[in-house]
């Protein structure tokens, strides 16, 4: 579905991907882990259009996407949530999803997805006039899983969906990242938190300095004892 | 977004506004609410910029100035030699069509100065505008074969309208001007609110706040960034014609950096990113000015604007219509 092939990129004359090459299956949940400044985020970013990369392939259902814009790249069928401030904290609720469906012309199936997101996250009908920045750091969170969703997205991108949220609401969001990966969109997920990523996720790859120094299944990351010792142990 | 603009007191002002010249005649009042009524128009079309999109362009006065000499050239007619022996001659036209000139003149440099100056942003653009608007003051100066340099271009027409039962009229006494003035303004307030309310004015201020989440949504941030340049030009333009035609004549001041900074003060003051923002701030700093005529010596006049400002920056940094809407607000 998704492939990369010694994909560089980075920013000014500073290299953030070494040469990345991963896949992406169809209705797979796929992890990215590993630590801070090790091109998870750049990995995102790179497949989104929001960095152009400066060599490699990215192929999307065996196109070639590298380079092309971040609205072409949408428009194919992948969004990103990208990493920091999730939501435009100006406008309202309502329009945040709405931004989130700037590329579709099908008003009635619009407004039946905004209808569906206010079922599956009723928070936000009761503040869907409120502007968005007045919301909860977990409210705002799942504002900003909803507006991917409401592109109709076949890959959708989270970056640390659950950085800064209270423990409780962690779980929440692990748990709505299985429920779209069970109705069927495919989800590649960078995580912070390695063993819930790991627990969560089919495969997953772990990257260090820029490159992708190990993958497997979740179980198999798990059970590595290298992996254990740089990333989950220590009380992490 | 404040939702003040939707109110009718609006028209109540409007029209309070238009009564103004007939209740109180006095041509010293019209002229300097006409001198502010014109600076408000400039500071309408920078809020856009400023306050909607987030961009500082601190050459806005090079619209202001390419509207002026664009409308003041059609009105009066042209003959310039381009070299290679082109020259390129027009004789004088109806003002209406220079006021138009103006329009297409300063949107068209805005689309271009757009089209270079969004590969960058923040500091690069704020730098770029101000090179651009002292480019254009140094044209001014010394082309002097289609602007008259410094001896300034003299004896622009006054506007003229068509009027029924009358014919076409020059519109030379102090109240038939404020009421040109007034009429622009609205128009261009109508103009800016219809764009801060549409599709467009969301993508504004989506892009804004999060440049990086407004690309990943589709956006396409350059593409709007120059759109809003194009209209916040051509109004700034407008404005410059209206300068033009109303003092009758116009030097390469018209290009000084002092009056983006009144423009900037004023959105500022006032609210940027409100609508109503820059009227009240026009209204304060297009009057504040004259009543201390007199009182205090143009230079330290110039002390109290900064420290004003400073002030405003400290205690209002919203500016005066979110602090006063935010203050309703609580009331209810």
């Amino acid at each position: 579905m998704l492939r990369l092939e010694g994909v560089r990129a980075g920013y000014g004359r500073i290299e953030a991907l070494a040469g990345v090459t991963m896949e992406v299956r169809p209705g797979e949940l796929v992890s990215l882990i590993g630590a801070n400044g090790a091109g998870k985020s750049t990995t995102l970013k790179t497949i989104s259009g929001l960095l152009q990369p400066s060599a490699g392939v990215l192929t999307w259902d065996g196109e070639p996407i590298g380079g092309l814009a971040p609205r072409e790249i949408l428009a194919r069928g992948i969004a990103h949530c990208p990493e920091g401030r999730r939501v435009f904290p100006q406008l309202s609720v309502r329009e945040n999803l709405e931004m989130g469906a700037l590329l579709r012309r099908d008003r009635a199936g619009i407004n039946a997805d905004i209808e569906a997101m206010y079922g599956r996250f009723p928070r936000l009908r009761e503040r869907m006039g409120q502007a968005a920045g007045t919301l909860s750091g977990g409210e705002q969170q799942m504002l900003a899983i909803a507006r991917a969703l409401m592109s109709r997205p076949r890959l959708v991108m989270f970056d640390e969906p659950s950085l800064g949220l209270a423990p409780a609401l962690v779980d929440a969001v692990f748990e709505i990242v299985r429920d779209i990966r069970a109705a069927g969109t495919t989800v590649l997920m960078v995580e912070q938190n390695a063993m819930a990523a790991l627990r969560l996720c089919d495969r997953a790859y772990l990257m260090e300095t820029g490159h992708v120094v190990r993958e497997g299944t979740g179980a198999e990351l798990l059970a590595s004892a290298d992996v254990r010792d740089a990333y989950l142990g220590g009380g992490v | 977004m404040s939702g003040l603009a939707r109110i009718p007191w609006s028209w109540g002002f409007v029209l309070a506004m238009a009564l103004l010249p007939l209740v109180f005649p006095d041509p010293y009042v019209l002229a300097v609410l006409t001198s502010a009524g014109i600076f408000i128009v400039g500071a309408i079309s920078l809020n856009l910029l400023l306050g909607y999109t987030g961009q500082l362009s601190l050459g806005h006065v090079a619209f202001f100035g390419l509207g002026a000499y664009a409308s003041a050239l059609v009105s009066l007619g042209f003959d310039v030699g381009l070299g290679f022996g082109v020259r390129v001659t027009m004789g004088p036209q109806p003002v209406w069509l220079g006021f138009v000139a103006a329009i297409v003149v300063a949107g068209g440099f805005g689309w271009l100065l757009g089209r270079l100056a969004f590969k960058v942003r923040g500091a690069f653009f704020v730098i770029l505008t101000v090179c651009f608007a002292q480019v254009l003051r140094m044209v001014a100066l010394n082309w002097i074969e289609l602007t008259q340099g410094p001896m300034a271009l003299i004896g622009i027409p006054a506007f003229s309208l068509w009027l029924p039962g009358q014919g076409v009229v020059a519109l030379t006494s102090k109240a038939q001007n404020y009421w040109l003035v007034l009429a622009v303004a609205v128009l261009a307030f109508l103009l800016v609110r219809q764009v801060v309310n549409s599709r467009m004015g969301r993508a504004f201020v989506a892009l804004r706040s999060n440049e990086a989440l407004a690309r990943s949504v589709g956006i396409r941030v350059t593409h709007y960034l120059v759109v809003a340049t194009v209209l916040s030009a051509g109004i700034a333009g407008a404005a410059g014609s209206l300068f033009a035609h109303y003092t009758r004549i116009i030097d390469p001041d018209v290009f000084l950096f002092i009056y983006t900074v009144t423009m900037v003060i004023m959105v500022i003051t006032g609210g940027k990113g409100s609508l109503w923002g820059p009227v009240v701030g026009g209204l304060v700093f297009g009057l504040v000015p004259d009543l201390l005529r007199g009182r205090a010596a143009p230079e330290a006049q110039w002390v109290l604007y900064g420290v004003a400002m400073i002030l405003f920056v400290m205690f209002l940094p919203r500016g005066i219509v979110p602090a006063v809407a935010g203050l309703w607000e609580r009331r209810r």
